[in-house]
């Protein structure tokens, strides 16, 4: 073995430790915990934690809304911040570029919960919203904006959005403005540039942004948590109720691992669907 | 022929900057127009005004009689080769030929056979299903100049779409270029830095400097009859000497080195002399030219276009062609020679 060799493998040694023992291990535990049932004396094998979520109708419920609320936060993620992405990387002179980035990541400094209950104080009854609304005499009582399923969304989205934005504006920034232009000068319209040119473009980095949106919304407890009402349970909710309720830490385990599988399968036909490559999306 | 493209008074600033002034230019159907000039000269600014990317400050530019204010650059009858090539890399070859004939919305069958013979045209059949990144550089370079003529344009505007390639290629794309122009008559207005490449393409060529077009005419008449001091130091090789004085019938270099030049009726500052245009050992039969000595500082071989740098007296140095023939081959450093130049061969310009 060369030297080279010995030094990689030694530098190897902090990344191996992390994924073995804080992600792969674990996960392995989980895994065979979440086939057991505790019996009179001991636990069991047992297929029955995960039966149990297809007979409940509110178990497999919240899981359905989970994932298609996760899936259309991610796509408004994209609507909302693709404008942005390609106002700071194509449009906005490159003087004032740098500044307004950081500008968005602003809101990052101040960590999730605060800015969750940043938009407590904005929705709520008496919040700037309602408040605004009646000293306009637009209406005249409070309407219910917090805790519903508007308000979760609204704090998903908000603290999951940059992702999206930076990963699409890396690649806008890489797309040569002349194909743009050569796209014009063969009689393109603005939309068919959009649509043949930048988004096929900018698919690996939406893909990518897609990704990380999806999963950090998926698997976030805090805004669903706070923002949300009684009637719309996340399912994270449903695995910190197993684990921390009930202390039924067999259920929470296989909810725990339907939701990976969930989340693995979505982001599988994601990238069907948008025909590009993990490979390519990850860098 | 009839003018296809007319230029008028064309004017554009950028700030106080003046990237193009008072530019007048008439193009025929079917001519070969190369603009030539330095970086910066704006001529890369006149193409973006004549494809409508950039709005002119003042003046006009007309198409086929047709003014062309506020019309869009997807609505004015030209078609740009980019000097990035900017071919779209997420399509095939196929699909990018097919783009701009595909958003006129005609037939499936149609785009095909037009596509098909515009491919064949350019050497490029049977690479309809290659994707661009598979593509030489020769082939890319076939590619986007394939996708702007697949539309019939007009004009095509080129820039400087060869000066990506190694100079081996770029030669003999050149010869390609000029003959896929003559096959399908479109005009050409070609954008360039590269003298060489203006020369050997073009009807005629617009020596731009400064945001001004300094002379506009044949390659030939270019050559041998620069209007102006910038064209002819621009080009082809010359050797170039600035003045301290003249009188009606002599020029003095800043060096003191003196030649006669009869019928003056201006005070130039500046002299030109193609390294060509001496005559080694000049015989005495010879009529109005300058005769003077030098000696031979170094010979530059280089096959036909071998050169030797000479010192006259004055201690002025000039570039003089060498022709590889038997009596001058023996020609080394130290020697002295006769050297002549006729006094048509010395150009002078004022400033």
């Amino acid at each position: 073995m060369s030297g080279n060799k010995k030094a990689f493998y030694f530098l190897l040694i902090p990344v191996l430790l992390w994924l073995v023992l804080l992600i792969i291990v674990p996960h392995i535990d989980l895994f065979i915990s979440s086939f057991k049932v505790d019996g009179d004396s001991s636990s069991v094998f047992s297929l029955e934690n995960y039966t149990i979520f297809f007979k409940e109708k509110i178990y497999w419920f919240t899981f359905l809304n989970t994932v298609i609320y996760a899936i259309g936060i991610t796509l408004l993620a994209f609507v909302v911040t693709f404008p942005v992405a390609f106002y700071l990387t194509k449009v906005v002179d490159k003087k004032y570029a740098s500044f307004l980035t950081l500008m968005l990541l602003i809101p990052l400094w101040v960590g999730e919960l605060v800015t969750i209950y940043g938009w407590v104080i904005i929705l709520g009854d008496h919040g700037v919203i309602n408040e605004s609304l009646i000293w306009l005499g637009i209406i005249d009582k409070p309407i219910t904006l917090l805790y519903t399923n508007f308000s979760m969304s609204i704090g998903l989205l908000y603290m999951s959005m940059l992702f999206m934005t930076i990963p699409v504006m890396t690649t806008l920034e890489s797309l040569d403005d002349s194909l743009i232009e050569a796209a014009s000068d063969l009689g393109a319209s603005k939309f068919t540039i959009f649509r043949r040119i930048i988004i096929p473009h900018a698919m690996p980095g939406i893909i990518n942004g897609g990704i990380i949106v999806f999963m950090l919304v998926i698997g976030d407890y805090v805004a669903p948590n706070i923002l949300g009402g009684k009637s719309n349970l996340w399912f994270t909710e449903q695995i910190y109720n197993q684990f921390l309720s009930t202390f039924n830490w067999n259920q929470g385990a296989a909810f725990g691992f339907l939701l990976l599988v969930i989340s693995s399968a979505v982001i599988w036909m994601a990238l069907k669907l948008s025909g590009q490559k993990l490979e390519k999306v990850g860098s | 022929m009839s003018s296809v493209l007319e230029v008028k008074d064309l004017n554009k600033n950028f700030g106080d900057f003046k990237a193009l002034q008072d530019i007048n230019l008439n193009v025929k159907e079917g001519e070969f127009v190369s603009v030539l000039g330095p970086s910066g000269c704006g001529k890369t600014t006149l193409l973006r005004v004549i494809a409508g990317f950039i709005e002119e400050s003042s003046g006009s530019i007309s198409i086929q009689k047709s003014p062309m204010k506020g019309i869009s650059p997807e609505n004015r009858p030209v078609n740009i080769v980019f000097q990035s090539l900017a071919l779209f890399p997420m399509m095939n070859v196929f699909e990018n030929v097919a783009f701009g004939l595909r958003r006129q919305g005609l037939k499936k069958d149609e785009i095909s056979k037009r596509v098909i013979e515009m491919l064949n045209r350019v050497g490029l059949n049977g690479y309809e299903k290659k994707k661009i990144n598979e593509l030489s550089g020769g082939q890319k370079q076939r590619v986007a100049i394939a996708r702007s003529l697949v539309m019939k344009p007009k004009i095509l505007l080129l820039d400087e779409p060869l000066s990506a390639l190694d100079r081996k290629l770029r030669e003999y794309m050149k010869v390609e270029l000029k003959e896929l122009q003559r096959e399908v008559g479109t005009t050409f207005i070609y954008i360039t830095h590269d003298q060489s490449e203006a020369l050997v393409m073009s009807d005629r060529v617009a020596v731009m400097n400064r945001g001004k077009i300094e002379q506009l005419d044949t390659p030939v008449n270019l050559y041998t009859h620069p209007n102006t001091a910038f064209v002819a130091g621009f080009v082809g090789e010359n050797n170039r000497f600035e003045l301290s004085g003249s009188d009606s019938y002599s020029i003095t270099t800043k060096n003191g080195w003196k030649l006669n030049m009869p019928d003056l009726d201006f005070a130039p500052n500046v002299m030109f002399m193609r390294p060509e245009a001496f005559i080694l050992e000049p015989t005495d039969d010879l009529k109005d030219i300058n005769k003077f000595q030098a000696t031979i500082k170094v010979v530059l071989f280089d096959g036909a276009n071998t050169k030797m740098s000479v010192v006259v007296e004055s201690g002025d140095e000039i570039l003089i062609s060498l022709p590889q023939n038997a009596k001058f081959q023996n020609l080394k450093s130290g020697d002295t020679v006769n050297i002549g130049i006729a006094y048509h061969n010395i150009k002078c310009y004022e400033g």
